[in-house]
């Protein structure tokens, strides 16, 4: 029974992966038309995708999802504002600041800050600036998380909060050095990881579960849509400071 | 074998790496705070580790297989000789580029319907909603949006306008669909912007934008090249809040056909 349910789940994450290949075997070989290259390295790697798209919803239905509810129902019941908030904070600044994808983006940001002369060029330099915007970034998602906890408590619908940060975001994009609004705009989009965004789902769906007068529909969503928007704002702020 | 067992084992461990500071946050405030013991702790346990091995996989198949042919194929689709203009020519039109969109729109479709964060929130909603939303309908709503949007990044690449008026637009039609949309989905769909670009869509997006911004004569790559993700996370808003809208008219037609 469960060797079925595997396969089963197999076979649903090799159809997920299916429109990738199509679309990189199309473009390869009727519009760029070059024979593909390392055909068993494709093979083995594709393989090595479903296999791990397959572990992945597994441990989320058994792990992930679990914990974040238990987590929510445990503060719910203990009914400590100031613990969840503080967890809330740990939650995203923790995920944050490790995220490679962030890495990535705020390197690339400092050689952008360097070329543009915005800061002093060499490696040291570049270095503070890269490790200052990935703090920033992180300290913007554990208050973005803490932020969007408080609203499921208090119950504010989340439309006002959002329409407001992007009023921020608009306000501020002029008074922003042009170098940086790019990056800051995409800095929105890489925060939330594959482990952090099941976890925080989970958490903002069990709070408003756990708590009364509370719709997990309406109230339990908003979170990831908090990490996506303040680092938008923090980071654009980092580059009018420095 | 030795070669990829040791490449593996290296992907294990940024993983690991990665997930440090959650594991301490959630065992931290587990044994500190709460101060309860987590209910079948060994189940819990197998499943984190079917999680982590399940991201080592996906990420090295992704680097033996999908990375470095999507990038392959965005610096090829973007080569001067590709398009057949030549590299001194300064205006170049807009419609050259027809199939930078066209694969920009498709890769951005492909990559986010196996976009493992995604998959994760449609699961979710799918289950609280009690099948009303369709994980698969969501799924392809945000797939559609990420694709309009690339395509739009990649066009304001091409032409150079600036992203701010994109932006802004943007935001100010999610503002007046927000108004008329059915309360229920606003969450979900502002949530799935930021749910759409992680592991798999990140990296092919990125090579796709300093690819072109490199190629395009007038742009800057360090400039211009970014803006694609930004595209990607805001136009899935707008595709799910308009599949919800869609949704609920036709609703409301076939309810008011049948007396």
């Amino acid at each position: 029974m469960l060797k079925n349910a595997f396969i089963k789940q197999l076979f649903s994450s090799f159809l997920d992966l299916v429109p990738i290949l199509a679309v990189v075997l199309v473009f390869q070989v009727l519009v760029i038309r070059q024979p593909i290259p390392d055909v068993g390295n494709l093979i083995v790697g594709t393989l090595f995708v479903v296999l791990g798209l397959t572990l992945f919803v597994q441990g989320l239905e058994q792990s992930l999802f679990p914990i974040g509810e238990s987590m929510a129902y445990a503060f719910a019941l203990k009914g400590s504002v100031f613990w969840l908030l503080a967890f809330a904070f740990c939650l995203g600044f923790g995920t944050t600041v490790a995220e490679p994808a962030l890495i990535a983006v705020a390197q690339e940001a400092a050689n952008i800050a360097a070329k543009a002369g915005i800061i002093q060029p060499g490696n040291d330099a570049i270095n503070d600036y890269a490790l200052g915007l990935r703090l920033t970034v992180a300290l913007s998602v554990g208050i973005a998380i803490s932020i969007g906890v408080l609203r499921i408590i208090r119950g504010w619908p989340l439309y006002y909060l959002i329409i407001g940060g992007y009023c921020g975001v608009i306000a501020m994009t002029p008074f922003a050095p042009p170098e940086i609004i790019g990056i800051a705009y995409d800095s929105g989009g890489v925060t939330t990881s594959t482990i952090t965004v099941p976890l925080v789902t989970a958490l903002g769906v069990g709070l408003a579960t756990a708590i009364k007068g509370r719709n997990p529909m309406t109230d339990g969503f908003g979170l990831i849509a908090f990490a996506s928007l303040t680092p938008i704002i923090f980071v654009m702020a980092y580059g009018m400071l420095i | 074998m030795i070669d990829w067992m040791s490449q593996f084992a290296l992907v294990l461990l940024d993983t690991c790496r990665d997930i440090l500071p959650i594991a301490v946050t959630i065992i931290g405030f587990q044994l500190l705070v709460i101060r309860k013991p987590v209910v079948h702790p060994k189940k819990m346990l197998i499943g984190f580790i079917y999680v982590l091995l399940g991201i080592a996989f996906f990420l090295e198949g992704l680097q033996m297989a999908l990375f470095p042919l999507g990038t392959l194929m965005a610096n090829q689709l973007t080569t001067p000789e590709f398009l057949g203009i030549s590299p001194t020519e300064q205006n170049v039109a807009w419609q050259t580029y027809y199939w930078v969109y066209i694969f920009a729109a498709s890769i951005g479709f492909a990559t986010t319907l196996a976009e493992p964060s995604l998959l994760a929130v449609a699961m979710k909603a799918e289950q609280i909603s009690g099948g009303t939303i369709r994980a698969w309908g969501l799924r392809l709503a945000v797939s559609f949006g990420v694709a309009f949007g690339i395509a739009l990044g990649a066009y304001r690449i091409v032409t150079g306008t600036e992203l701010y008026y994109f932006i802004l637009t943007g935001y100010i039609i999610v503002i007046v669909q927000t108004l008329f949309s059915p309360k229920l989905i606003i969450g979900l769909a502002y949530d799935s912007g930021g749910v759409t670009t992680s592991t798999v869509t990140v990296p092919l997006v990125t090579a796709l934008g300093l690819g072109l911004a490199s190629t395009v004569p007038g742009r800057n790559p360090l400039l211009d090249g970014f803006g694609l993700i930004a595209f990607a996370s805001l136009c899935p808003i707008m595709a799910v809040l308009g599949y919800a809208q869609i949704a609920q008219w036709l609703n409301r037609r076939s309810l008011s056909s049948k007396p």
